[in-house]
Parts: structure tokens; C-alpha cells; sequence
């Protein structure tokens, strides 16, 4: 996307962190030895005392995570997001969501574009996991921008959160000084045509698509549905509503993720063509950002084509 | 192909060329601890292990499991330069459609036993492959190579329990004690001493060696060898860093690859050191 500044999100969970510390002092910070990748090394510079390393033992951090929590802190636990989501989900389940603590995970190197890494460390399954989880609080912030909103909505939240970060720089699609409210969806750009729920950097390329189906004489509403559980039923049925189909469009897979909470929704209330993108049946693999966006259909190419499908689907069913 | 003492050393000076190599041309990856484990890596593929490149799925074959996954390089350098894929492919690694995956991927390329790259985990699965050797009755080794900072995740532990409950003779972990993980030095991180003692209390044997004399890591895997209830660890004391002089002890190129500059300095030392 061109004209857009380029931000990394985790750099915007650093300046969230700093600016929380200096009036909350019941906030503690975790890491498992990933500080300087996740940002938290930022808090640890101006609170040291409630900086937490915790070595590379990341469900020992959510059990002391929790603990504080059930001591009167007010937690934050970082690392990336597949150690986070994947080998602490039962962790989190039992002494974090359960109880309904205070404990924020915040989790980095979200999705495909991580990148060269691979496989091992492209969480495309951490928003299906952490959905099915009682209690919990999913969001997914389209930017820096909201991703420090978020965290800062998080600190003042009462119970646990889940918030998804990438490592990369995407491009900042809203404003520095909106308005975060958890449960409330945003519509970014108004259309009668067809829906885009999108969510994360996703929520760029669905802008971009929108531009481009414009150019074509087809008209695109551009949700961004940060917080994906609870969803925003009010703003997902009344956009469906009025365009009559919707495609979903997220950085993780198509099963457990913000397109299923969406069919859940639409199945359930208002039965209209839908179609998620995001990736398949299948795990990551090394490459740019880039390179793995073209590889897995995740481009505004790709989402403009999608838009194209559901609303050919809507017109041959209306026929 | 098996070398003597001078043979591997040569061997470990063109693996860690290759790795400067392939690390620079992905323009990420992980160089400090595949420098450190490069001696040890050289002696298992080029003395120690009974393997045949031509033949990955030999039944009868030594198994190695690299915990550690990040160092892929390593590993890599080791199979290519035994001959398990062509040379050129390493220039391959972290690009897209490589075989050369970041973190190693069972399947994808001939040589390499599982997948690992979240660490903690390697040693659970090493332990399932001695088991079946055990139960087959066969006389394979299963290798495993450990970071010290890795040793923080439980799962070490529960498999460290798991190897001496089921006798596990046939299996021998190698700790890459290099003190260093991201953060810093292991020892102000999280403690890990007393380790040694920490494997004793499990029901380990433990063999203490300088991970970069070659004489001292043959003489570790012979002993290793002859246990038959015990399940061994070599506590091998390193350099991260390993051969280049500026990355040596040095936490920041734990994740990090040379700049151009970084890069002739660190190819001009390699080049000296292969003569
Ligand atoms: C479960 C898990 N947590 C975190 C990481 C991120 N990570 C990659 S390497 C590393 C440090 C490893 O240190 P060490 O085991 O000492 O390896 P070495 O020094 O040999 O490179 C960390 C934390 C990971 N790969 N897996
Ligand atoms: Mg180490």
C-alpha cells in the first residue's frame, strides 16, 4: 500500500508499555527470552523491578503470570505467538482463562510473515485457539497505531486478553488519535457491493482491493474487525445486511479463525455468500513476507477476486 | 567417509565457511550457535555416526536430532558436505521453495530425522527413536544436541526422566554449553548450574569436554558408545562464535548475520583456518 507510513506493531507495544508504567504500578511485564524481539525490553528500561525474565520456559511464565494476577497485578506476558498460543494453550486455559485473571498475552511474529523462518514459527492457528477459550478477550490490531491502543485498552480491561502482533512493518491504516473500544468493529471505508471483514495487516490489502474494485465500478465496505472475539455481531449483520456478501480476510488459517467466527455468525442469523481468505489446510514455509503472500493467495489481487466471486454468487442466487 | 582427528578439523572449517556463506546470502539466520556446535557436528558426521548419505532411510542408521533447531546451518553444511544433496543447494536456505527450510523439517530434506525449531523438544523425540531401537532390537545411536538456554524448557527434564526410567543406554544428549543464549549470558538469564549435577540427579552419565578439541569429543562419543543402561550427556564447554573472531562470545550474532563488511573479515579468517 503507498502512501501509508510503515510501522512494526511490536514497536508500538514498546512506547504502549512505557507509557502504561509510569501511572500503573501494579503492571508487571514477562518475557521468555525474546525481550528484544517482542519489544518488552522497552518497559524493562524504565521499570526494571516489574520486568520478568523468565528464560526460555514459556508455560512456567504464564503459571507465574497467573499468580501475579491472583496477587493483585496486572500482567503482561510476551513471546512469539506460537510458543504463546500453541505450547501454553492449556496453560493459559486453566490458570489464566478460567479464574479470569488479569493476564495480558501479547504475542509477536504472528502469521505467515514472519517469513524465512518457516514453518515452526508461524503461528496460523493462535486466533483458533485462543477464540475457543472461555473468558478470553481476542484482538488483532490493524496497525501500530491500534496496536498501541490495544494494549493500552487492555491494561484498563478487566480479565484476560489475547493480542496478536506481526514482526514485520505493515502499513498504518488508521488514525494515531481514534478511538479503541474492545468489541467494537470499525467501518473503514463505506460500500453497497460487497463486505470485507478483515483483520490484522489484512486490513490493508482489503482497502487496497477496495481501491481497486472502485476502478471497476464496484462499490467495497471495509470492516476492521480488531477484536475478533467477542465479535462485533451488530457491525458483521448490518454491513451483510446491506451488501448482501462478505469475504473475510485474515493472516492465519480459514479453520478456527475471524472467517469462522464470521460463518459461525452469518450461517446462524443471515445466510449470504461468503468466502474467507486467509491460508489453507497447510503450514508456512521459509520466504519474504511478500513472496509468501503472492504463494498463498493473500494479496489485494487476491481479495478483489474474492469480492468478485461472492458477488457473482449473491446475483445468481437473486436471479 | 570417515576422517581422522585432522580430517574432521578440516571438515568443521569448511562447514563453518559454508555457514557464513549460506547465513549471509539468506541475509538472516542464526551463526553463533551454529559455530559453536561445528566441531562436535563435523565429528558425528565425518567419524563418529554410521550413516550413508546414499541411503537416509537406512534402518540400521545412527540418528541425529538437532534440538536446537535455529542452527540449521549447521546441520545443513553436514549433510551437504557428506553428501546427502548437492553443495550448491545451500545457497538455497530460507528462500522460497528451498528444501534449506529456517528450522529443519522432516521430509523435506534427505538427512534430517525430525522437525524442530520451538525448542525443548528435540530430546522427548530422541528418546522415542532410542526407544524403538531398543524395542527392534537394533544397535543404532540416537544423537541429540541441546542449547544451554534451551535446557530452561521443562520438556528437557520430563524426557531427561523418561530416557533413564526406560534405560536408555542408546542415547546421548550433547549440550552445547556455549553460556549464551538471546538475552545474554545463560548463568544471569536463568541459571543452569550446577548442570552437570542436575543430569547426575536424573541418572545421566556425564562426560565434560571442550567442544572444540576434536581428540576430546571422539574420546566423549567412544566412551558414550560402551554405556548400556545409562543414558549419557556430553556437557560440551564452547565459544559461540566459534572461528570468527568478532562474533566469538558475542550474544548479538546469535540472530544475526554479517553485514558486507562482517562478511570479508569473517570469509578472509575462514579462508586461513581451511589453509
Ligand atoms: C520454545 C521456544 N522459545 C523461544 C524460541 C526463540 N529462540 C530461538 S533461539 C533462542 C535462544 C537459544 O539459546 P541456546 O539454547 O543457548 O542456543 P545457542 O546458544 O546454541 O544458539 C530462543 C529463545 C524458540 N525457538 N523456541
Ligand atoms: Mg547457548
Amino acid at each position: 500500500m503507498t502512501g501509508y507510513k510503515r510501522i512494526a506493531q511490536r514497536n508500538y507495544y514498546g512506547k504502549a508499555l512505557v507509557d502504561i508504567a509510569a501511572d500503573r504500578s501494579d503492571v508487571f511485564v514477562l518475557d521468555a527470552d525474546l525481550a528484544g524481539s517482542t519489544k518488552t525490553s522497552e518497559f524493562l528500561k524504565v521499570a526494571r523491578d516489574r520486568f520478568v525474565e523468565c528464560g526460555i520456559a514459556e508455560q512456567n511464565m504464564i503459571g507465574v503470570a497467573a499468580g501475579l494476577a491472583a496477587s493483585g497485578k496486572t500482567v503482561f506476558a510476551s513471546t512469539f505467538a506460537i510458543f504463546a498460543t500453541g505450547r501454553c494453550w492449556e496453560q493459559i486455559r486453566l490458570a489464566v482463562a478460567y479464574p479470569g485473571l488479569n493476564v495480558k498475552i501479547v504475542a509477536t511474529h504472528s502469521g505467515i510473515s514472519v517469513g524465512e523462518d518457516g514453518a515452526s514459527h508461524q503461528a496460523l492457528e493462535d486466533i483458533a485457539l485462543m477464540r475457543a477459550l472461555p473468558n478470553m478477550t481476542v484482538i488483532s490490531p490493524a496497525d501500530a497505531y491500534e496496536a498501541y491502543r490495544a494494549v493500552v485498552a487492555a491494561a484498563e480491561w478487566d480479565g484476560p486478553v489475547y493480542i496478536r502482533m506481526g514482526r514485520s512493518e505493515f502499513p498504518c491504516v488508521t488514525e494515531e488519535d481514534d478511538i479503541f473500544v474492545i468489541g467494537k468493529a470499525k467501518v473503514l471505508r463505506k460500500g453497497s457491493d460487497v463486505t470485507f471483514i478483515a483483520t490484522g495487516q489484512m486490513v490493508s490489502g482489503c482497502l487496497e482491493a477496495a481501491a481497486k474494485l472502485e476502478a471497476e465500478g464496484i462499490s467495497a465496505e471495509v470492516v476492521n474487525m480488531s477484536t475478533i472475539k467477542p465479535l462485533d455481531r451488530d457491525t458483521v449483520l448490518r454491513s451483510a445486511e446491506k451488501t448482501g456478501c462478505v469475504v473475510t480476510a485474515e493472516e492465519h488459517s480459514i479453520i478456527g479463525g475471524l472467517g469462522s467466527a464470521v460463518a459461525e455468525l452469518l450461517s446462524e442469523e443471515l445466510p449470504v455468500p461468503v468466502k474467507r481468505i486467509g491460508t489453507g489446510d497447510i503450514f508456512g514455509e521459509s520466504g519474504s513476507p511478500d513472496e509468501l503472500f503472492v504463494k498463498y493467495n493473500l494479496t489485494a489481487d487476491d481479495l478483489a477476486a474474492a469480492a468478485k466471486t461472492v458477488i457473482s454468487r449473491k446475483e445468481s442466487e437473486t436471479e | 567417509m570417515e576422517c581422522d582427528v585432522d580430517g574432521i578439523k578440516a571438515k568443521a572449517e569448511i562447514m563453518r565457511s559454508d555457514i557464513i556463506e549460506m547465513t549471509t546470502s539468506a541475509g538472516s539466520g542464526h551463526p553463533g550457535g551454529s559455530l559453536s556446535a561445528a566441531d562436535f557436528v563435523a565429528a558425528l558426521y565425518f567419524n563418529v555416526m554410521r550413516h550413508d548419505p546414499a541411503n537416509p532411510g537406512w534402518e540400521d542408521r545412527d540418528r541425529f536430532v538437532l534440538s536446537k533447531g535455529h542452527v540449521a546451518p549447521v546441520l545443513y553444511a553436514a549433510l551437504a558436505e557428506s553428501g546427502y544433496f548437492p553443495k550448491e543447494e545451500l545457497a538455497t536456505l530460507r528462500k522460497l521453495g528451498s528444501r534449506l527450510q529456517g528450522h529443519p523439517v522432516r521430509g523435506k530434506l534427505p538427512g534430517v530425522e525430525m522437525s524442530t525449531g520451538s525448542l525443548g523438544q528435540g530430546l522427548s523425540m530422541a528418546c522415542g527413536i532410542a526407544l524403538a531401537g531398543k524395542k527392534d532390537g537394533k544397535d543404532y545411536k540416537t544423537y541429540c544436541m541441546l542449547g544451554d538456554g534451551e535446557l530452561q524448557s521443562g520438556q528437557n527434564w520430563e524426557a531427561a526422566m523418561f530416557a533413564s526410567q526406560f534405560e536408555l543406554g542408546n542415547l546421548i544428549a550433547v549440550v552445547d554449553r556455549n553460556r549464551l543464549q538471546i538475552t545474554g549470558c545463560t548463568e544471569e538469564t536463568m541459571s543452569l548450574e550446577p548442570l552437570a549435577e542436575k543430569w547426575r540427579s536424573f541418572g545421566w552419565n556425564v562426560i565434560i569436554i571442550d567442544g572444540h578439541n576434536v581428540k576430546q569429543i571422539l574420546d566423549a562419543c567412544r566412551k558414550a558408545g560402551e554405556s548400556k543402561r545409562n543414558p549419557v550427556v556430553i556437557i560440551m564447554n564452547t565459544i559461540k562464535g566459534k572461528g570468527v573472531s568478532f562474533m566469538e562470545g558475542n550474544a548479538d550474532f546469535h540472530g544475526k548475520v554479517c553485514n558486507r563488511e562482517e562478511y570479508s573479515r569473517a570469509t578472509e579468517e575462514l579462508r586461513k583456518a581451511i589453509r
